[in-house]
């Protein structure tokens, strides 16, 4: 009955996807896009070109970047400065000064309360009899803690502030009616309180990446819609002719992510098998279409942004941002590959899984072919070290995902700690270290004030980037022994987990050092907000090197 | 801007496109479903059994123990005693489903035909390593309570001096008794006793 229509399902998606592509490759060719040769010079001002711009980056780096940049390219001519966009982003960023300020606290307080959680809970694999008696603090409740404290606290809502900033900036218009992102995230984290304190409490749903209470999604759901609608105000007053890929990237997450939240959260209509399907269907698509949107959307804007220089191929990164939609939103049976599941399903995820190749390489050539040639800039740069290292775990991380969903290696690694190494490296090495990279650039300008104490950036990017490596090293290992132990029929099942136990340390020591490096990021935002230290070469916005006779005010 | 409001229409498409993959991934696959049908011996949980069910879903039993044995040619779940590959008729009654993702721990399908005994679980539960010395899994004291003198009718649990408590005795909360029902029930697959080969499997 079921394999019957296998081969007429996949057709028919496959058609549709390719038809899909050709018609984006069609369009693009015959300028239905409206984009001209100009189009990734959009978020460039005139003559700003060449022009190299961290706020994050010290006055003598930020000299080295722009030599460094004016030895490379000068076929835009010598930039100077356009006053009217000085003034009309310094008015950008006094529109979101508070709304970006509050998402990004509260992220980080989330994220640090989450980090602890996580650390927590992994020390119990090796402590098994700790708070054995203390019902809140079992692994099954401090697990989820960690996941949605992470998820919808620190990503989600560090994700929203860096978009409302990246789509003021990139439409160049100052957002307007921002009390509604304020309530928006007075009531997620009041929502994100609630459920996570529901968690604790005994109130899961239950469900992998659904835990939180029905309440806790429908709050959820109407303050992310609070939150975006200043973005669709934006979009509607925009001063720009062509709405630049990030904005893509961003809009779409905007409207992907609460359509799938509602979906996924249809009380009493789904059970056994069709509820998991929908469970990892919905798990997935919280990567792909909301984290990634808005992690390759910051990505495309500040790389280039901080190397003065368009992006490598505009039209790639379209059909990258396509190939996403159609292959990202059909990848998450890979979850289930063996179970009780219609072979078709499997098949089809499978499929997409693999195609997903395509719009990650779209990404990855953008990003490291406009890289290329500057890898020195990385120095001098500490959002430029951050987003870059963000952007090479993308494509790693992606290509290793593709991998895990063909059946031979999906086998060996299914039901294992590699999985949860895999997910790490994606939402952490990825999304988070854009993430940071983001918030370095932004929060100086907010705060009209330099980072305190710049050695502290680089202890954060150390700390966090060991622990990535080392959790997830040391896990996948670690996951692939137990998956190959497990398989083995000889070995009795015990095999499969001494096996893992001295690579349970990795994530340990890895989750550890992760934490401090939150921690020295939260102290170090408190005291950029408190405006500690002495004010150095002038607030950061205002800065610009003074080379060769150039203007020495920008922005 | 109006001559280049085209470009905005993209969104009308991204939505058009998880809309079409909602419909592939979730839609049909249901349609697909509804025909299912218990397999044979697939009964409706009892309502302890559904509190304990509960109890399993809240506490995150899930996230280290699946309930998916696979085929043979994938996998020797069988040779595990974790019984036979399953299918969707065996999870009809399931909401929220538990088919977890994770073998931290083994698969727990059919639990109830490994371990029958009320009192090898409820030890299990209160201290994993009380009766498989290898194991990782977190202990349930807080399932428990402790108890200076136990009346009739009530049975203490029989603990290796190691894990039992210096005096009194320790007794089962309700909440371990509906899970231990709950996990007696997971008996999706008859399988012959002597596939257990005397090894300590939980």
């Amino acid at each position: 009955m079921i394999e019957g229509t296998v081969g007429l399902y996949l057709a028919f998606t496959f058609l549709a996807s390719v038809a899909g592509l050709l018609m984006l490759i069609w369009s693009i060719s015959t300028g239905q896009l409206g984009m001209g040769p100009d189009a990734p010079s959009t978020i460039f001002a005139a003559h700003e070109k060449g022009q190299a711009e961290d706020p994050s980056a010290r006055a003598q780096s930020m000299e080295k970047l722009q030599s460094f940049l004016d030895d490379r390219s000068r076929e835009d001519g010598t930039p100077h400065t356009d006053h009217d966009e000085v003034e009309l982003r310094l008015a950008i960023d006094a529109s979101v000064r508070r709304p970006v300020i509050y998402l990004a606290c509260s992220a980080i307080v989330w994220l640090i309360l989450g980090s602890v959680a996580g650390l927590w809970t992994s020390l119990k694999f090796h402590y098994p009899d700790w708070n054995a008696f203390t019902d809140f603090l079992t692994f099954g409740r401090l697990r989820p803690f960690h996941l949605n404290a992470v998820i919808y606290g620190w990503v989600s809502q560090a994700g929203m502030g860096v978009a409302l900033w990246l789509s003021a900036r990139i439409l160049k218009v100052p957002l307007r009616a921002v009390g509604s992102c304020i309530w928006g995230t007075h009531l997620w984290n009041l929502a994100l309180f609630w459920g996570l304190s529901a968690i604790l409490l005994g109130r899961s749903e239950g469900i992998e990446w659904l835990e939180l209470p029905w309440e806790v999604d429908a709050v959820l759901a109407i303050s992310g819609g609070m939150i975006g609608i200043p973005i669709l105000r934006a979009v509607k007053e925009r001063r720009v002719h062509h709405l630049y890929v990030s904005i893509w990237y961003i809009g779409a997450a905007f409207v992907w992510f609460p359509l799938l939240f509602l979906v996924a959260n249809v009380p009493m209509i789904y059970s056994g098998v069709q509820h998991a399907i929908v469970n990892w269907w919905f798990a997935h698509n919280v990567l792909g279409l909301w984290i990634t949107p808005l992690g390759l959307g910051a990505a495309y804007y500040f790389i280039p942004k901080v190397l003065g220089k368009p992006i490598h191929s505009y039209q790639l990164s379209l059909l990258g941002f396509w190939g996403l939609a159609l292959f990202y939103s059909q990848v998450g049976m890979h979850h289930l590959i063996g179970g009780p599941v219609p072979t078709w399903l499997i098949t089809l995820s499978i499929v997409t899984s693999v195609m997903m190749i395509a719009p990650v390489l779209a990404a990855a050539i953008n990003h490291h072919m406009t890289m290329v040639g500057h890898f020195r800039a990385l120095r001098f740069s500490p959002t430029l070290a951050f987003v870059v290292t963000g952007a090479m775990l993308y494509t790693l991380v992606s290509v290793q995902g593709s991998f895990q969903s063909i059946r031979t290696f999906n086998t060996i690694t299914h039901f294992t700690h590699a999985t949860v190494a895999h997910a790490h490296l994606g939402v952490y090495g990825f999304a988070s270290f854009i993430l940071f990279g983001s918030l370095y650039f932004i929060l100086p300008r907010l705060a009209a004030w330099e980072w305190p104490f710049p050695r502290l950036i680089p202890l954060h990017y150390w700390l966090a980037l060991s622990g990535i490596m080392v959790y997830f090293v040391g896990l996948s290992i670690g996951g692939v022994l137990q998956g190959l132990a497990m398989l083995n029929e000889k070995l009795p099942f015990q095999e499969s987990v001494a096996v893992t136990l001295p690579y349970l340390w990795a994530r340990s020591v890895g989750g550890g050092l992760m934490t401090l490096a939150h921690i020295v990021f939260g102290v170090h935002v408190c005291f950029l907000l408190a405006r500690a230290g002495a004010m150095r070469q002038a607030p950061a916005y205002r800065y610009i090197p003074k080379l060769g006779g150039r203007s020495s005010e920008g922005a | 801007m109006k001559a280049h409001d085209t470009n905005v229409r993209y969104i009308y498409v991204a939505v058009g496109i998880l809309v079409f993959a909602a419909i592939m991934l979730v839609v049909i696959p249901s349609f697909q479903m509804k025909t299912i049908q218990p397999e044979p011996g697939v009964r409706p949980y009892s309502n302890l059994e559904a509190w304990g069910r509960d109890i399993y879903a809240r506490e995150g039993c899930f996230y280290c123990h699946s309930q998916q044995p696979r085929d043979p040619s994938l996998a020797p779940d069988g040779k595990r005693s974790w019984g036979r590959a399953s299918t969707p008729g065996d999870y009809v009654y399931d909401f929220p489903h538990l088919l977890g993702t994770m073998r931290t721990g083994p698969d727990l399908l059919n639990i109830g035909v490994r371990q029958p005994s009320d009192d090898w679980h409820l030890v299990h539960l209160y201290q994993p390593r009380a009766v498989v010395p290898w194991s990782i899994m977190p202990a349930y004291g807080y399932l428990f309570e402790w108890r200076a003198t136990v009346s009739a009718g009530i049975k203490p649990l029989t603990l290796p001096p190691a894990y039992a408590p210096p005096s009194g005795y320790i007794v089962p909360r309700p909440e371990a008794l509906a899970l231990v029902a709950y996990l007696k029930s997971l008996k999706r697959h008859e399988i012959p006793r002597d596939w257990n080969k005397g090894e300590e499997s939980p």
